[in-house]
């Protein structure tokens, strides 16, 4: 009898740890930090981007408003591609604050210059602690911020179609 | 089976006495870097990594040390940001109960049997 | 283009030939009493022989570096050295295989042209659960991982080998590393079919006792390279990670350990067969477990595999068929092992063997849920956690401690359990001794820790009673003798090295200097000049020690052509006492450079332990075939 138990025992064990491995194996195993809810967005500081002045997130961001964290570089050829993107969020009802990660001021500039300044403001991180503080991955990435100060969505990598209606959605 | 468990609690006790004594503030920024893993080389702490990513993390850890956050206000921190993911020493949740606790109930179960086996308790 | 065509049909007639042998095999067993001599010995030859070819046709393929290969064309290239395009054969994941596959046949056969003294029966069983291993992994080979596929128009050069791999070291490591784990598969198939024969007794444990100590010693070599190599190149003077990859490596080892202490038990007296069967099914799971692990790229690691899921779901579906088959087995014959069910009582060599299991099968569960439990919680929740370190070191060391006492009076059992109180008041002075002994070291450099204290008692103890034992037994156990001596010295270096290392890390430029306790690092300038197959900026520093005495460090930071990858080689300074490490890595704009200074102290002893634990076995070895 004990030894029935025992058996029975060890083969759900065994057909268990099967069924865990070979759903396991579906999965990807880079991790991607997800936003599976809102989060308070975290404090940050950095340098403004044309004025060198330091500007910490407390007075730039004012309430009831909605704001586009967007992180790029000259340097990242996705953002070039997500750049048209932005530009049409240009004007809209919320602010567009770009942070220029790990990138050369001139280089920055040519890239504005040619593609077109989306951005209210643009905050550049020398060393990547601004993006840290955020808790961004990667460039490019977006991050929805809404009017309580809380991040609603994250987007890693460049926008495309698909995400930039969920914005438009998003922010009505 | 009193004495197994007495056992058991103290070195449970002891394990929370760190092999590695931090003295240093330096040691501590260490200690922390080994335990936080790198999410661009996601095999390694960013104490091993050479990516930007962990050469940025290194400097917002080293800032935060300096506006006095204590280690734990740091791992929370970072936890906050990017997911219990990035922590190496799994904090203990009701996800990780059994984590911790499986390998010190199957030593106990292992003892148990031994202690059967070997007939202390048959006089 | 030969060459590819012979590879690829070698492998096929060999899977042929497996099929041939099992269904031979199974003829012959249901027709045992004809009593005629088996001639399996030829198709087993040919199996092997065949892999062989096709091994060998792929290393022409890669010594001729033969780019319509696409073996070839993703891990060679003309400029790379050819000691590197032999070794690029297994250095990536066909090619490896393919080497598996080779030692798995070699192996077989070795053990069927050794095995003469068992009865015809057992090895014709044995030959089945061979064949049934053999047959999965050749399949695995042809259906998901064809060396020999090739590509048209075949390209002008190849793509190189991950230069991290370009290293004598880790050319070696697959090799030996195989050699450990294949041979555990015989352990496997002679366990299963001795306990489908009822036949688990002291004369099957002196058999198989040699292919647990030849497997051993192959796997603790296997470990002992890695770690070497990931001290440095991999490492920033680290050598153990506790990363996926090595955890998997450490617990068919701790198993195999485990299984080496009981088959001396089943052999001298006769007794925890049934556990020992046990030891053998697992320490081959989990060797076929490891293979999952690493291959199939479930776990994220730093060692990187060229991963593939549909891979991972055939050694999945492979793995969970030798479980259950040996699940099934066991539980079905499991009356056979009928071994007494009295108890051993406490002061016997069966309670000291039992004990020792019993930590290493701890050890082995935390290592072994601390690398899985990530994919459980995953699949079963959604919430992602990583396992690192901490989490080891944690639930290990501390164990660490009563085992070491407990690995210091298995040998003196006789002491214990005599009548005399003398000489059980001499075992507890000697411990007490060494508590002080530790006391005071610990104090000297002001870091006394009750954690640290214990253990590193517990470890003089080990020590000095394995020390006393030899110079009181002598020769008897000198293979015991030896291999825990190696063992208490590994302990004892790696605390003492965790404890006393030091390390600075800053950023210089050329001309820039840094002082760090008593030693000034002065970086002079850097050299540019060229190997083989890379460029290599060397950082010249000079390193003024307390005495004043100059040093000359040239670490070196290696630019790749073939793929195009940086890395860094450590400069090693290596001394009994402590090893200097100095790395430089640029830093993105190139003027400075990121420098990493370390002293390890006792790190060659880490590597001389571990070499005394394997002379140990080799003596073990030695002595049983004579």
């Amino acid at each position: 009898m004990k030894n029935k138990i025992f058996v029975t025992i060890s083969f759900v064990l065994f057909a268990f740890c099967f069924a865990v491995f070979y759903l396991g194996l579906q999965k990807p195993n880079i991790y991607t930090p997800k936003l599976d809810k809102q989060i308070e967005l975290p404090n940050f500081a950095g340098n403004d981007f044309f004025s060198g002045e330091k500007v910490i997130s407390d007075n730039l961001l004012k309430k009831n408003s909605y704001y586009i964290i967007n992180i790029w570089a000259s340097w990242c050829i996705p953002c070039r591609a997500e750049h048209s993107f932005l530009m049409a969020l240009k004007n809209k009802n919320f602010n567009l604050l770009g942070i220029n990660y790990k990138d050369n001021n001139s280089n920055a500039q040519s890239f504005l210059n040619e593609l077109g300044n989306p951005y209210s403001k643009i905050l550049s991180d020398k060393n990547g602690v601004t993006s840290i503080e955020l808790g961004a991955y990667g460039v490019p990435e977006t991050f929805i911020v809404n009017k309580e100060k809380k991040i609603i969505k994250k987007i890693i990598g460049p926008i495309n179609n698909e995400n930039f209606n969920e914005i438009l959605e998003l922010i009505k | 089976m009193k004495k197994l468990i007495f056992f058991i609690t103290f070195f449970i006790f002891l394990s929370n006495n760190y092999l590695l004594a931090v003295d240093k503030p330096s040691e501590l920024e260490n200690k922390i870097f080994k335990n936080l893993r790198c999410l661009i080389c996601q095999g390694q702490s960013i104490y091993d990594s050479q990516s930007d990513f962990a050469e940025s993390m290194k400097i917002v850890v080293r800032k935060n040390l300096e506006t006095g956050m204590s280690e734990k206000d740091i791992y929370q921190f970072m936890k906050k940001n990017y997911g219990e993911w990035v922590l190496y020493n799994p904090e203990i949740n009701k996800g990780t109960y059994l984590l911790w606790s499986l390998p010190i109930i199957l030593f106990v179960i292992g003892g148990a049997i031994i202690i059967r086996k070997l007939g202390v308790f048959k006089k | 283009m030969t060459f590819n065509f012979i590879g690829n049909y070698s492998v096929i007639i060999s899977l042929f030939l497996s099929f041939a042998i099992f269904f031979r095999t199974i003829f012959r067993l249901k027709n045992l009493n004809e009593l005629i001599k088996i001639d399996l010995k030829k198709l087993i030859f040919f199996q092997f022989f065949f892999i062989l070819v096709s091994f060998i046709c792929l290393l022409i393929l890669f010594i001729n570096s033969e780019f319509s290969n696409i073996t070839v064309y993703y891990n060679s290239h003309t400029t790379k050295p050819f000691f590197y395009k032999v070794s690029g054969l297994w250095g990536n994941h066909e090619g490896s295989l393919l080497l598996w596959l080779l030692i798995l046949t070699l192996i077989n056969f070795l053990y069927f042209s050794k095995s003469y003294n068992r009865s015809t029966k057992e090895r014709l069983l044995t030959v089945i659960f061979q064949q049934i291993i053999i047959f999965g992994f050749t399949a695995f080979l042809i259906f998901t991982s064809n060396p020999f596929n090739e590509i048209f128009p075949s390209p002008k050069e190849g793509l190189g080998l991950n230069p991290i791999l370009q290293d004598p070291l880790l050319a070696i490591h697959p090799p030996i590393l195989y050699l450990g784990y294949v041979s555990t598969s015989i352990i496997f198939s002679s366990a299963l079919s001795s306990l489908v024969m009822g036949n688990v007794n002291s004369k099957w444990a002196s058999h198989i006792k040699n292919w647990i100590l030849c497997s051993w010693i192959f796997l603790t070599g296997g470990i002992l390279l890695g770690s070497i190599w990931a001290y440095y190149e991999l490492g920033w003077g680290g050598f153990w990670f506790w990363d996926p990859v090595e955890n998997i490596s450490l617990m068919p080892w701790i198993s195999l350990t485990a299984l080496l202490h009981c088959i001396l038990v089943l052999e001298k007296r006769s007794s925890l067969g049934s556990w020992s069967i046990i030891l053998c099914i697992s320490t081959f799971t989990l060797s076929v477990c490891g293979t999952f692990l690493v291959r199939s790229g479930i776990l994220n690691s730093v060692h990187t595999f060229a991963n593939d899921p549909e891979r991972g779901l055939y050694i999945l579906i492979f793995l969970f068929f030798i479980i259950f088959l040996s699940l099934i087995l066991y539980f079905f014959y499991e009356d056979k092992l009928n071994f007494s069910n009295k108890s051993f009582g406490l002061i016997t060599k069966e309670s000291h063997i039992l004990i020792n299991n019993w930590f290493l099968m701890y050890f082995l569960s935390v290592i072994l849920i601390g690398t899985i439990y990530p994919i459980f919680l995953e699949v079963i929740s959604n919430q992602r956690i990583s396992v690192g370190p901490p989490f080891f070191n944690k639930l290990i060391i501390p164990f660490l401690i009563p085992f070491l006492i407990f690995m210091s009076l298995g040998p003196n059992l006789g002491w214990l359990s005599s009548k005399k109180i003398e000489k059980k008041i001499i075992l507890l002075t000697f411990f007490i001794i060494n508590l002080f002994l530790s006391f005071f070291i610990l104090k000297i450099i002001g870091k006394v820790k009750l954690l640290t204290l214990l253990l590193l008692a517990a470890n003089f103890y080990l020590f000095f009673t394995t020390v006393k034992d030899f110079l009181k037994k002598g020769y008897k156990n000198f293979s015991q003798t030896v291999s825990h001596l190696g063992f208490s010295l590994l302990i004892l270096s790696i605390i003492l090295n965790a404890i006393f290392s030091k390390e600075i890390i800053a950023n210089l430029k050329v001309g820039e200097g840094l002082s760090f306790e008593n030693n000034q690092i002065i970086f002079k300038k850097i050299e540019t000049s060229s190997g083989p197959n890379f460029e290599k900026i060397v950082g010249v520093f000079i390193i003024k020690d307390k005495k004043k005495i100059d040093t000359k460090f040239m670490p070196e930071v290696r630019i790749y052509n073939q793929p195009e990858v940086i890395t860094s080689e450590a400069f090693i300074k290596t001394s009994i006492f402590k090893d200097r490490f100095l790395v430089i890595n640029p830093v993105k704009d190139k003027t400075y450079f990121n420098v990493r200074y370390q002293e390890k102290p006792l790190m060659v002893w880490i590597w001389i332990s571990t070499i005394l634990i394997i002379i140990g076995g080799c003596i073990n070895f030695l002595r049983n075939e004579k």
